[in-house]
């Protein structure tokens, strides 16, 4: 099947329904398909695609001067389409998408909050990320609002957002249930809102934000290093995929390829961050339903891995190894030794543990059934990573859209139609078998040569997209930069923009005391979603 | 379970001796601290975590100290699910303004007497995040804090330093 076949139907569709494609360009959004549009045909768009069964992957705006132009990315058959729009700063209204696809929901309202876009026919208005830290008529994200904390006024204590309007179900028996900011646990702040009839869950409602520190205005004014270095801490965990998604972002906008080698040690780097993550979250989920020999387990396996990061890598999350150009660490022939025996040791290793915890009823019997997400739900809420895969979506970058070191080196595809907490544990299994494979074989075809490229200045504006499949699942980061090579405008869009909504699905009809296990078995990230 | 059982005792205890192996200065420490916790803290200090606006990078590490490599446990120190059982609060992040009240309330709910440890660079001073308006650039702007442990993120060694040090002085 050829790149982007699907393209001139959808714009067969536009034409007939008197839509203006003002500007196509498959260069300046590379290896996206760029499409400008008019503003009041930004819902319609959106329409046509939803009729074609694309999938929504993200919204952001980027104010320049005295407008906003508003981007919205969408996929299908692995390759990308990037409508994108200008509407005027004094009347910034544009249609809403998320009529047509309900994954743009929380995606415009942080536009809403963070740049002041209106979006007319948006069937929810209330704020998102803006809690009380800034007034509802100012928006960060423009130019004339004071990054630095000191050129703003701010009160000693910035009010707890107490009176957010979330949805209530009267009846009799239902009875709220608040959970957050602060959590039980150590992980991160956000507030649950469950409305409950004896144990079994009527509904969630999220309130996020709490963690926003204002990552898209940092990054304005930084320098490409910089860049990289911000964007290694949207998410913790993800530090590897978040930062290569933002070097993929540079270098295309300053036309610079890294080497050979530089790629398959990114693709090594990130291969890792996955197997840490679903080793940690595979023995936590199991833990959240009381079988604490698997995060023993599970956790040991983890720690050893990570300790390898650190001895052959310097971090024991992997942080800042990647920078623009280029990796900042190299392997010798001993530490490719290593490696492969680690890989063979935690195959032995997982082959039996895995085994043992599939073959365990009293885990069947809580994981089984559990946090059952449609495959029809996964696909309109744009679901990727694990929470996707097993909900029937096998869409993985690294075979659907595969980039360097993947292109070479296929990644198989994985799905599976189960949908429940079970599937999705399974669906991690399975990634880590497939990536200490993976990782083999790249070590037997390590490239020689240089891990570093020099990163050539603009010459002019430019601006470029990164696509990455995290451990979550797909990463999108969109950068612009001015001639000095400062960046203007930074999105990174991480998946759990669309892993938390699936969440509030899931938990409905599930008991108050199997959250825990729906949450774990989703983990969204709160850090990368607050921004 | 025979096969648990095999796993188990197969693998067996692989907890390391404190807290970093060769290191007689830190033993000597671990010892003096469970000493102070055993005669402050009635043998058991109970830690209250609180992210205020990191990247979880911090709560990685911070999990990874009850991993069975590093069982913190074994020094009498324990991560609780409520401020009002806390002596100690590790707080993580720049302190995101969203989270400030939260924060406050959490260090109200903790009864006195009270220590506030900053965990990582952006809890120390903002870190990478840097002086912006979406935050309140470190711990110390919010409550007192007792000690830092800088890092990004601070490994578990360095953490059980940090808690150690910090106990050895108050």
């Amino acid at each position: 099947m050829a790149r982007f076949d699907w393209l001139s139907e959808y714009l067969a569709l536009l034409q007939d329904e008197h839509v203006l494609v003002r500007r196509g360009s498959a260069r300046e959004l590379a290896p996206a398909h760029l499409l400008e549009i008019d503003a009041e045909d930004w819902g319609r768009s959106a329409q046509l695609a939803a009729m074609q069964d694309y999938r929504w992957c993200g919204m952001w705006g980027d104010a320049v001067d005295d407008h906003i132009k508003v981007y919205a990315c969408l996929e299908h058959q692995g390759d990308y389409l990037m409508l994108q729009t200008v509407v005027d700063l004094q009347m910034p209204l544009l249609p809403s998408h998320s009529l047509s696809f309900p994954a743009a929901d929380r995606p415009e309202r942080h536009a809403q909050d963070l740049l002041g876009l209106v979006f007319s026919d948006h069937p929810d208005s209330r704020r998102w990320t803006r809690h009380q830290a800034w007034d509802e008529a100012v928006y960060p994200l423009r130019g004339d609002f004071p990054a630095n904390r000191s050129d703003s006024a701010q009160p000693a204590v910035t009010p707890p957002d107490g009176d957010y309007p979330f949805r209530q179900i009267k009846g009799e028996g239902v009875c709220e249930i608040l959970v957050g900011p602060v959590h039980a646990g150590i992980i991160e702040p956000g507030h649950f809102r469950f409305n409950a009839l004896g144990e079994e869950i009527l509904s969630l409602e999220q309130h996020l934000g709490y963690v926003h520190k204002g990552i898209e205005k940092a990054a304005v004014g930084r320098d490409a290093a910089g860049l990289v270095k911000l964007a290694g801490r949207v998410s913790g965990d993800s530090t590897v995929a978040h930062a290569w998604a933002a070097c993929q972002a540079i270098e295309r906008a300053l036309s610079c390829q890294p080497g050979r080698r530089a790629n398959q040690l990114r693709g090594l780097l990130c291969e890792r961050e996955r197997v840490a993550n679903h080793l940690g979250d595979i023995g936590a989920i199991c833990n959240d339903v009381g079988f604490a020999f698997a995060i023993y387990q599970c956790s040991r396996l983890r720690e050893l891995w990570q300790r390898r990061n650190h001895e052959l890598f310097a971090h024991r999350l992997l942080m800042d190894r990647l920078i623009p150009g280029g990796v900042r660490c190299d392997l010798d022939t001993a530490g490719i030794e290593v490696l492969r025996q680690d890989h063979g040791e935690l195959r032995q290793e997982i082959t039996e543990l895995f085994d043992l915890l599939e073959d365990q009823p009293s885990l069947e019997d809580r994981l089984l059934g559990t946090g059952y997400l449609r495959p029809a739900t996964a696909r309109a809420l744009g679901c990727t990573g694990f929470v996707g895969k097993a909900s029937g979506q096998p869409f993985d970058l690294r075979s659907a859209h595969p980039y360097p070191p993947y292109a070479q080196l296929p990644m198989p595809a994985r799905s599976r139609e189960e949908g429940d907490v079970l599937a999705r544990v399974q669906i991690r299994m399975q990634e880590i078998h497939d990536s200490l494979d993976w990782m083999d074989r790249l070590l037997d075809t390590l490239d020689e040569g240089s891990v570093q490229t020099e990163l050539p200045q603009p010459k002019q504006e430019v601006q470029g997209i990164g696509f990455v499949e995290g451990w979550r699942g797909e990463i999108i980061s969109f950068v612009r930069m001015d001639e000095r090579g400062k960046v203007q405008r930074f999105f990174p869009r991480d998946p759990s923009w669309h892993s938390w909504p699936a969440l509030e699905r899931i938990v409905m009809g599930n008991i108050v005391p199997d959250f825990p296990v729906c949450n774990k078995s989703v983990n969204g990230s709160y850090s990368g979603h607050d921004l | 379970m025979y096969r648990i059982l095999r796993k188990t005792l197969g693998i067996g205890v692989v907890t390391e001796k404190a807290p970093v192996q060769h290191d007689k200065n830190l033993e000597k420490l671990g010892i003096e601290v469970k000493r102070i916790i055993d005669k402050r803290f009635h043998g058991s200090l109970a830690i209250r975590e609180v992210d205020a606006g990191s990247c979880n990078a911090c709560e990685l590490e911070i999990h990874a100290l009850n991993n069975p490599f590093h069982d913190v446990e074994r020094f009498g120190i324990h991560f609780v699910a409520s401020p009002r059982h806390a002596d100690l609060l590790l707080v993580t992040g720049p302190v995101s303004r969203h989270m400030q009240a939260a924060l406050l309330r959490t260090w109200e709910a903790t009864p006195s007497p009270k220590y506030v440890i900053a965990v990582g660079d952006c809890a120390c001073d903002g870190g990478e995040f840097g002086d912006i308006y979406a935050t309140c650039g470190g711990v110390d702007k919010v409550l007192p804090v007792d000690a830092l442990i800088p890092g990004c993120p601070p490994t578990p060694e360095a953490l059980l330093r940090g808690l150690l040090a910090c106990f050895a002085r108050i």
